[in-house]
């Protein structure tokens, strides 16, 4: 298995918000991608944005000024 | 990409299957909706693939045979527009929550519901269905296959046990709809409910349910048929009054190929194929340390499903490894299906989910494989 690295990992309600996700990112030229949600965040199914924790800031900006449908914003490792 | 994610939905279709759709997007009018050529073109297609899975799944009536999107709707259509409150169901723990949340939604209303429970191996005990019969039981819904493990219910007995106690016989034969056997008549099944891009290698976007003469199922949708204009409720007649508004017609022309297809090549060799590949993948993955292999492989008939973890690992991060590193495509997590879930012990861990369809190879097979080997020496 890979070692395991800090991640800024954001989560939705639906799968239609990640799509919205990467939609944003890619038109912003944020880095990241969509991974499965690691049950340290919740145990269950659907995916999640996972980018470099140096990108926190400017994903969050991104979420605020696109009103993207986002649950959390994490630091794990992963 | 070793695509080995076909109970998700198979990929690719085969050879036809595109090109019908394309075929029929380009000459097809609306089925029903008009007399003119295009529209009976629709209307012939869609009435072929009806007659073509009436036969396969030994549905007594062409007409009894309904087009829905998925699963999730035929299911749905079954459940509600043949159960109310004051009914008694019995499902099982095996079930998708395609067939859970109807079922949750009813028992809310005043149904009553009690499932077959499955052990900590995921097996059902079919020994508790006469304890779980009362006065007011109407109905049994089951899936053929869990969609978790892949294990395949016994059918038959389901069946005898629903006729020989009055009971209706829902089936949800989303997972083994296509190369799998299904008889209605001989397995006394009174509604298969099914999708069409899975087993049956069809697109998205299509599906049904097949319904034995008699069982009168109400309406769920109800809106425009292309007949009875002036009547201010849905028409009664078979299929019209499960089938509101346009067909899908360019999805169902697409199925009518993949059943082509698989007559063609014929839907038993097409599963020993897969079984023979998910059983190749689990005996070189059963025996690896750390690995843990969910379901019965004691039973040499199970769909190609093997679903497993690595030791503690989170199963989404082992499917996120083995598609970035070894471009292999899995299905992680909780898979919808929460109470075998809880039986097997996997809520928090989730699973790895492998499953195969007509077109994988012994190669991809061996290739996973070797990846989950690698997976789990690292871990």
């Amino acid at each position: 298995m890979r070692k395991r690295m800090e991640k800024c990992v954001i989560t939705f309600r639906t799968t239609t918000g990640a799509m919205a996700m990467e939609r944003s990112c890619k038109e912003s030229g944020l880095p990241g991608r969509l991974i499965p949600v690691p049950r340290a965040i919740t145990a269950g199914c659907g995916m999640c944005w996972a980018a470099p924790p140096e990108a926190r800031e400017a994903l969050e900006e991104l979420v605020i000024k696109k009103h993207l449908d986002v649950v959390g914003i994490y630091a794990i490792m992963i | 990409m070793i695509y080995l994610d076909n109970a998700a939905t198979t990929r690719p279709k085969p050879p036809g299957v595109a090109e019908a759709v394309a075929e029929a997007m380009n000459a097809y009018g609306n089925s029903g909706r008009g007399a003119h050529a295009d529209a009976l073109s629709a209307a012939r297609a869609v009435y072929g693939v009806r007659q073509h899975l009436a036969d396969w799944f030994g549905c007594l009536r062409a007409d009894h045979v309904v087009f829905t999107p998925n699963s999730t709707a035929a299911l749905n259509i079954a459940i509600s527009g043949l159960l109310q409150p004051g009914d008694h169901v019995i499902s099982t723990d095996w079930e998708h929550n395609s067939v859970l949340r109807p079922l949750y939604r009813l028992r809310e209303q005043g149904m009553g519901l009690d499932f077959l429970p499955a052990n900590s191996l995921g097996q059902l005990d079919y020994t508790r269905l006469e304890q779980l019969l009362r006065p007011n039981t109407k109905a049994v819904v089951c899936t053929h296959a869990s969609n978790l493990t892949g294990d395949l219910a016994d059918i038959g007995r389901v069946g005898t046990f629903a006729h020989n106690h009055g009971l209706l016989f829902i089936l949800d034969a989303s997972q083994t709809a296509g190369a799998f056997p299904i008889d209605m008549s001989a397995q006394r099944i009174d509604v298969v409910c099914f999708t069409g891009h899975k087993g049956l290698l069809g697109p998205q976007g299509t599906g049904g349910l097949c319904v034995g003469e008699g069982v009168d199922i109400r309406p769920w949708l109800v809106g425009g048929t292309g007949v009875q204009s002036f009547l201010e409720t849905q028409p009664e007649e078979w299929p019209t009054r499960l089938e509101a508004g346009t067909l899908n017609s360019h999805g169902i022309a697409g199925l009518g190929a993949a059943l082509d297809y698989l007559e063609a090549r014929g839907p038993n060799t097409v599963r020993l194929h897969e079984c023979g590949l998910a059983r190749r993948f689990y005996e070189a993955v059963c025996k690896i340390p750390g690995v843990t292999v969910y379901g019965d492989f004691v039973q040499k008939e199970r769909a190609p499903i093997v679903t497993l973890n690595i030791g503690q690992y989170d199963s989404a991060l082992v499917s996120d490894e083995l598609a970035e590193r070894f471009g292999v495509a899995t299905r992680p997590g909780a898979h919808c299906a929460p109470r075998l879930h809880r039986a097997l012990g996997t809520t928090e861990q989730g699973a790895v989910r492998f499953s195969w369809s007509w077109a994988n190879t012994e190669a991809e097979t061996d290739a996973a494989a070797e990846a989950v080997r690698v997976l789990a020496a690292e871990a």
